[in-house]
């Protein structure tokens, strides 16, 4: 269908969108603007006043800094390791919630809780579940383990939190996606006898594929962007071993004063940002184009 | 197969409540029982819920319950104000054509992508010229950009699902457009309206970054913010902080738990677009 543009609809379009606009740009607009500026400057207080301009130098300290490149691992194995387990995790859970089975209120109740506690409140339960010396965990297991004391262990504890929180918001997705599965058609498949393994991954799976993409993308920009549950669990450490690209920038932004170097690792992250939510996009192009 | 499915539902109710019974049991039991590594409490004991509630606003129980004040006003203002703004607009992007329909879509939701990361710096500052600082106005402002787009995306895909025949009935009887947008397509959207508003109290009642930045007082700190404050200060007995993780935990549970059926619906536009 070919868009024509009737005179009328336009003004009332921008009547109606106009609140939005003002209530969201009013806000985001300046702050964008000012900090794409300040990454191009020598801020280094939260004072105004003029700073020496600084060209590129705040872009090619981030990759000359040495303390970068274990943040951007940290920040990448959190990103791919949470990911995949959420997916796993939340594609069973998904699968269980669209089976035929009696009580499914009580089912679907129990997946929602996890996603509705709140992030800061999820950190500091782990946090406390964790501890070395008076956790419950420690206690179960009959162990003796500072699951937070070293840093590479406590990346991982911080892993199991998110990914204990946040497989749900994967499951509710993907069982948004399996609802539109005729259920005929996995029962075809079963009555041509094809077992469940084989009719799940050569039915449900490619069905389920843009569902699948779309929720990588959306959780890859959600790790890109973790901090709340990393600053309550851990505080970045044991020796920097949590901390995380958002993480990073925050440190150098707010206990460094580097406003400038803050500057420009924030907008590294818009970067990485937007190229994932323009892949975004055009996921949901294809999607609404194949008419799933 | 059956069996199976229901061990694994089994499995699934342990994984879920064992760390919730944690915080509510840790939030019951006496420090000793706390810091000497009981499972169950002895005597159990209310008197964190009752401190949280009665004590005055300075110690760390009344600052509980002064944040949890600040993040109910704040989240409802957030959520009314997105929601009636994000309504206007959704309608416009799910049934008028318009020049930069797409583009503006998309810059609208390229905001809510963004990090607050990248914002926080010079909002603080502008925040601070404007004596909003430390306010609960400051932080509805703030958020009301982040769960602005957010309503408009999703209020969009549900305008986009309901039939347009309704409303082309109405307009051909006379009705104006704003007539038709209030009394035949926001009544039947009340499902999506609901999840939508559902959500965004959800991602307002959350947010962290902003209000650790902005706020530092009793006038306007958010519970996520008391909770972190408190969380690094006291090692052994988490017992007040499991009490008002509890709290903090009750509004968006409750919402959740009650409006559970439109969270599927409301997650698909998410993916078809």
């Amino acid at each position: 269908m070919k868009p024509v543009h009737v005179r009328g609809e336009g003004r009332f379009a921008a009547f109606l969108l106009l609140p939005a606009a003002i209530v969201v740009f009013g806000v985001v607009l300046y702050p964008v603007l000012k900090t794409l500026l300040m990454s191009f400057y020598k801020v280094d207080s939260a004072m105004p006043g003029s700073y020496p301009f600084a060209g590129l130098s705040n872009y090619t300290k981030v990759f000359s800094d040495p303390s970068f490149y274990p943040v951007l691992g940290h920040t990448a194995y959190f990103t791919i390791v949470s990911t995949a387990a959420e997916l796993v995790l939340g594609m069973g859970v998904a699968l269980l919630l669209n089976a035929p089975l009696r009580f499914k209120w009580v089912w679907r109740s129990l997946v929602v809780l996890p996603w509705a506690l709140p992030t800061i409140v999820n950190g500091a339960l782990w946090r406390w579940i964790d501890n070395g010396q008076y956790g419950v965990l420690n206690q179960l297991l009959g162990t003796e383990i500072q699951w937070l004391g070293s840093p590479f262990l406590a990346l991982n504890m911080v892993i199991v939190a998110d990914v204990w929180k946040n497989t749900s918001i994967v499951a509710f997705f993907l069982l948004a996606g399996l609802q539109t599965i005729p259920a005929e058609l996995r029962e075809a498949a079963v009555m041509d006898g094809a077992s469940t393994w084989r009719s799940f991954w050569q039915i449900v799976v490619p069905l389920l594929k843009p569902s699948i993409a779309v929720v990588l993308v959306l959780r890859t920009i959600e790790a890109f962007k973790v901090f709340d549950i990393v600053y309550v669990m851990t505080g970045g450490g044991p020796a920097s071993g949590t901390q995380t690209v958002a993480f990073y920038t925050y440190l150098q932004a707010f206990s460094n004063q580097l406003f400038g170097y803050g500057a420009a690792l924030a907008y590294m992250i818009v970067i990485a940002v937007g190229a994932l939510a323009m892949f975004y996009l055009r996921l949901l192009r294809q999607n609404q184009l194949a008419g799933v | 197969m059956r069996k199976f499915q229901y061990a694994m539902c089994g499995l699934l109710a342990v994984v879920v409540l064992a760390p919730f019974s944690w915080l509510v049991i840790s939030s019951i039991s006496p420090a000793d029982d706390l810091a000497g590594g009981s499972l169950w409490p002895s005597h159990p004991t209310f008197s964190r819920y009752a401190d949280i509630f009665t004590s005055g606003p300075d110690g760390i129980a009344g600052t509980f319950r002064v944040s949890m004040v600040n993040s109910l006003v704040v989240a409802s203002a957030t959520t009314l104000i997105s929601l009636v703004v994000g309504c206007l607009g959704g309608y416009a992007f799910a049934r008028l054509r318009f020049r930069f329909r797409r583009t503006t879509l998309f810059a609208f939701l390229a905001i809510y992508m963004l990090p607050p990361i990248a914002l926080v710096i010079p909002l603080y500052l502008a925040l601070a010229n404007l004596a909003l600082l430390d306010t609960q106005l400051g932080l509805i402002l703030t958020y009301c950009s982040i769960v602005t787009p957010f309503c408009l995306w999703t209020m969009s895909n549900f305008f986009m699902s309901l039939p347009s025949e309704l409303e082309d009935a109405a307009r051909v009887d006379g009705c104006s457009r704003m007539g038709a947008l209030f009394r035949i397509v926001l009544p039947l959207a009340r499902p999506g309206i609901v999840a939508t508003a559902m959500f965004g109290f959800l991602l307002s009642w959350d947010e962290f970054l902003y209000s650790l930045i902005f706020t530092s007082t009793s006038n306007s700190k958010t519970i996520p913010v008391a909770i972190a404050e408190f969380t690094g200060k006291f090692s052994s007995d988490f017992g007040l902080v499991a009490a008002g993780g509890v709290l903090a935990a009750l509004p968006p549970v409750l919402l959740a738990l009650l409006f559970q059926r439109y969270i599927v619906n409301g997650l698909t536009g998410a993916v078809k677009g």
